[in-house]
């Protein structure tokens, strides 16, 4: 079996990554014996994984206190109608903290809704500002001017925009997700937008000349001709934003203390406990393994969608 | 009065509910009218990462608020600011607060909101540490016996250092958490009383940086950041609440010099705040959760403080304060060490229950409001009524008197462990146990405020 195996693509694929692995393991094992914090030694490859272990231990944990909670309600509420049938009983959910796995969930689903509200602005208006060199004008200086700012600058005026405009008695979405979502959509919405615009309008003319010679309406012409046309493109905005979305994400919720991943990073660092370390070293490899797996989905995504097969995409 | 449901049972809460049904029993038609369900039953209280913060873990572990039938959940904030807009925009239905935040922000310093307090969290709880090199100096001008330095250390032993400092050119700076925090004035008392002056707030001239005329130079750094910064060199010395005076010691990096028990012996520390309009809105619920804090508060400070050890691992989880637990032990259970080695007995470092600790007496609002007076923040003078009235509005004894007196009722506590509501006038007698030997009558602000060589009295204004 072994020797199918071409030693070419052996090495390539999996000896190389796996040199470059241990090499880094071992750099990193190296520099953090040396380096002292007042927080204590900076974590070491082991200590972070004592720190996985313990965080799933913690999980688990928190898991077992959530049905006794539950437990403790039906009881409860059972008292409260056994006093009185007509009582109005209510599930409360969960009170207990958020675990590191939770966190990751908060995360996705808040880079998501970022993401989405993001390209249901960019794409369109890519396509328009494609389409229309006098409307590529028009807003070439805004999107100069918006593209460079942090999402360090846009979280106040959100957060305050949100809380005067979003005042629901009992709201359905919490603020804290509110303002992480559009912060995110704010900060990710330019590459997708930029790379969107060129895609379409350097759309081969041929195709362009054909959709007028069949005299397609506007919107079959967007549909059939300049949005296949440029799905490359599009897709390559999509992954640029979904990784700046993801990386303003942390950011945003650390700022803010939103739930999330950020926020997870920024209580260890003010817990100044001596695992403190450690358990950010934890949520920086996840931070980078879910970016990465992300940019894995959206390059699957654009295989998929993309009507050139043999384009080499990486 | 069917109230508890048992669930971890123990035999003490057991005999409380026995208790409590006794006497609903024998007393039907009581004074007192039966406390209603909650009107809201799931709140989000806001905390920030420090010891303090303990009767607000107790009641969430020990089901005190489930008892209530209150779900709450405990979220730690990033910072104070971050926490007090929490509050004022109903994000927080409540918060652990530094005392000055709800009397800073009724009467319109920093942010503008009508934030009440019905329930005082502990008393003192606080040190000051200065860096190894400012000590190694200021050891040289203190008194020494048996081979350790004489305590109280007053910051007379200090002023050498600074006049050194300024002669230089260099300025001399120090650390606080807020600007209408407990440690900014503590900060400032103890340095003041040592002839260092540490500056004027201008808030009518716009100047909120509170270093007009300064020789110590105090500005913001959060709690947690402080030992880091101290390492830095960016300041000389801080004062800030536990464990962040322990941890400097356990990193070598500095040596506290006083706690604030010796600064003022049994000072008001954090309180509990929230939106004046979240009380009227929902009574039963606002007087609900003063019950359950009673009770943690309580199990904090009963038999001796037996059981600080188990709030010690309940605050160490990563939830809460999550620093470890030989950190937080240190101050929690009754001892405090100076510089490394010299360990000592401070069994009321931080009080929970005792002297009653959690009453929220008018007289702790109104030293408060004299230091923000003395410092400049409130830069216009003000009479003695106008000092009452802020405190009467800000500090709520009767949300306090209600949950006592249902605590009372429900046999889980004894009359006598509360201020005899009946002629409590909510002043406390005048103190006298200050560093500087000065005395502090609640009823006499301006007349207090005259005692001070340094400090704005009177009709004076920062010019």
């Amino acid at each position: 079996m072994l020797s199918r195996i071409s030693s070419k693509s052996f090495i390539e694929g999996l000896l190389l990554p796996a040199v470059g692995i241990f090499i880094f393991l071992l750099v990193w094992q190296f520099a953090a014996n040396r380096i002292d914090t007042s927080l204590g030694q900076f974590p070491g490859p082991v200590e972070v994984w004592e720190q996985v272990e313990n965080l799933g231990a913690e999980h688990t944990r928190e898991r077992e206190k959530e049905v006794a909670f539950y437990e403790r309600q039906d009881t409860r509420n059972a008292k409260k109608l056994a006093k009185n049938p007509d009582a109005d009983i209510k599930i409360r959910p969960y009170t207990g903290k958020p675990t590191f796995i939770d966190q990751i969930f908060t995360s996705l689903v808040t880079v998501a809704a970022g993401f989405l509200i993001a390209n249901l602005i960019a794409i369109p208006l890519g396509i328009v500002c494609g389409l229309s060199a006098g409307m590529y004008k028009a807003m070439n200086p805004i999107i100069q001017i918006f593209k460079p700012v942090s999402p360090l600058a846009w979280l106040p005026l959100v957060t305050m925009v949100v809380s005067a405009t979003y005042t629901a008695e009992d709201p359905m979405l919490e603020k804290a997700f509110l303002n992480s979502a559009i912060t995110v959509a704010l900060c990710c919405l330019w590459p997708t937008l930029i790379n969107t615009t060129v895609g379409v309008a350097s759309i081969d003319k041929d195709l362009v000349n054909v959709s007028r010679v069949m005299a397609l309406s506007p919107m079959v012409h967007v549909r059939k001709i300049v949005i296949p046309a440029a799905i490359p493109m599009i897709f390559t905005g999509l992954r640029l934003s979904l990784a700046t979305g993801w990386m303003v994400l942390i950011a945003a919720e650390m700022l803010a203390q939103n739930p999330g991943l950020g926020k997870f990073v920024w209580d260890e660092f003010q817990n100044g406990s001596s695992n403190s370390l450690g358990r950010i070293m934890v949520a920086v490899l996840a931070i980078g393994l879910i970016g990465f797996m992300l940019d894995r989905l959206m390059l699957t995504l654009q295989k998929r969608a993309s009507w050139d097969k043999t384009a080499v995409l990486r | 009065m069917i109230r508890k449901t048992i669930f971890s049972i123990t035999r003490r809460r057991l005999g409380a509910l026995a208790l409590g049904s006794v006497l609903s029993a024998t007393l039907p038609f009581s004074a007192y009218a039966e406390l209603g369900e909650p009107e809201k039953d799931e709140l989000k209280f806001g905390f920030i990462k420090l010891t303090d913060m303990a009767p607000l873990a107790v009641a969430y572990e020990n089901g005190y608020f489930e008892d209530e039938g209150l779900y709450v959940t405990l979220e730690a904030q990033a910072n104070w600011k971050v926490l007090l807009d929490g509050v004022i925009d109903g994000q927080l239905d409540g918060a652990h607060m530094l005392a000055g935040q709800p009397l800073a922000a009724t009467i319109g310093f920093g942010t503008k909101a009508h934030i009440v307090t019905p329930f005082s969290m502990d008393l003192n709880g606080n040190g000051i540490t200065v860096s190894n090199a400012v000590w190694k100096e200021m050891k040289k001008n203190i008194p020494h016996e048996d081979g350790k330095p004489v305590h109280p250390i007053k910051a007379d032993y200090l002023k050498p250092v600074v006049d050194k400092y300024i002669d230089e050119g260099k300025p001399f700076n120090m650390g606080m958490v807020f600007p209408v925090s407990t440690h900014n004035y503590e900060l400032r008392y103890w340095l003041a009383a040592g002839g260092i002056h540490p500056g004027y707030y201008a808030p009518h001239k716009g100047d909120i940086s509170g270093q007009i005329d300064a020789e110590a130079l105090l500005s913001v750094t959060p709690p947690p950041q402080m030992p880091a910064t101290l390492e830095a060199g960016t300041i000389y010395g801080y004062c800030v609440g536990e464990p962040w005076n322990q941890q400097a010691v356990f990193k070598g990096i500095g040596v506290p010099v006083i706690t604030d028990y010796e600064i003022w012996k049994n000072n008001p520390e954090k309180v509990f705040g929230m939106n004046k309009a979240f009380t009227e809105k929902y009574p039963n619920t606002s007087i609900r959760v003063v019950k359950a804090l009673l009770r943690a508060a309580k199990w904090l400070d009963e038999n001796d403080n037996a059981n600080r050890p188990e709030a010690v691992e309940i605050l160490s989880r990563s939830e809460y304060v999550g620093a470890d637990y030989d950190v937080i032990a240190n101050s929690m259970t009754g001892t405090f060490e100076y510089e490394k080695g010299d360990k000592r007995e401070i069994p009321d470092f931080n009080v929970f229950f005792r002297y009653n600790a959690t009453y929220p007496y008018y007289s702790d609002a109104i030293w408060y409001l004299t230091q923000m007076r003395r410092w400049g923040q409130i830069s216009e003078p003000k009479s003695d009524d106008w000092y009452f009235e802020v405190a009467k509005s800000v500090y709520r004894p009767d949300i306090y008197q209600a949950a006592a007196e249902a605590l009372i009722e429900e046999g889980e506590m004894k009359a006598s462990e509360f201020p005899s509501f009946a002629s409590e006038t909510g002043f406390k007698p005048a103190q006298t146990e200050f560093i500087d030997g000065k005395v502090f009558d609640g009823s006499q602000p301006n007349t207090y405020l005259e005692q001070f060589p340094i400090g704005l009295k009177g009709d004076e204004v920062v010019k």
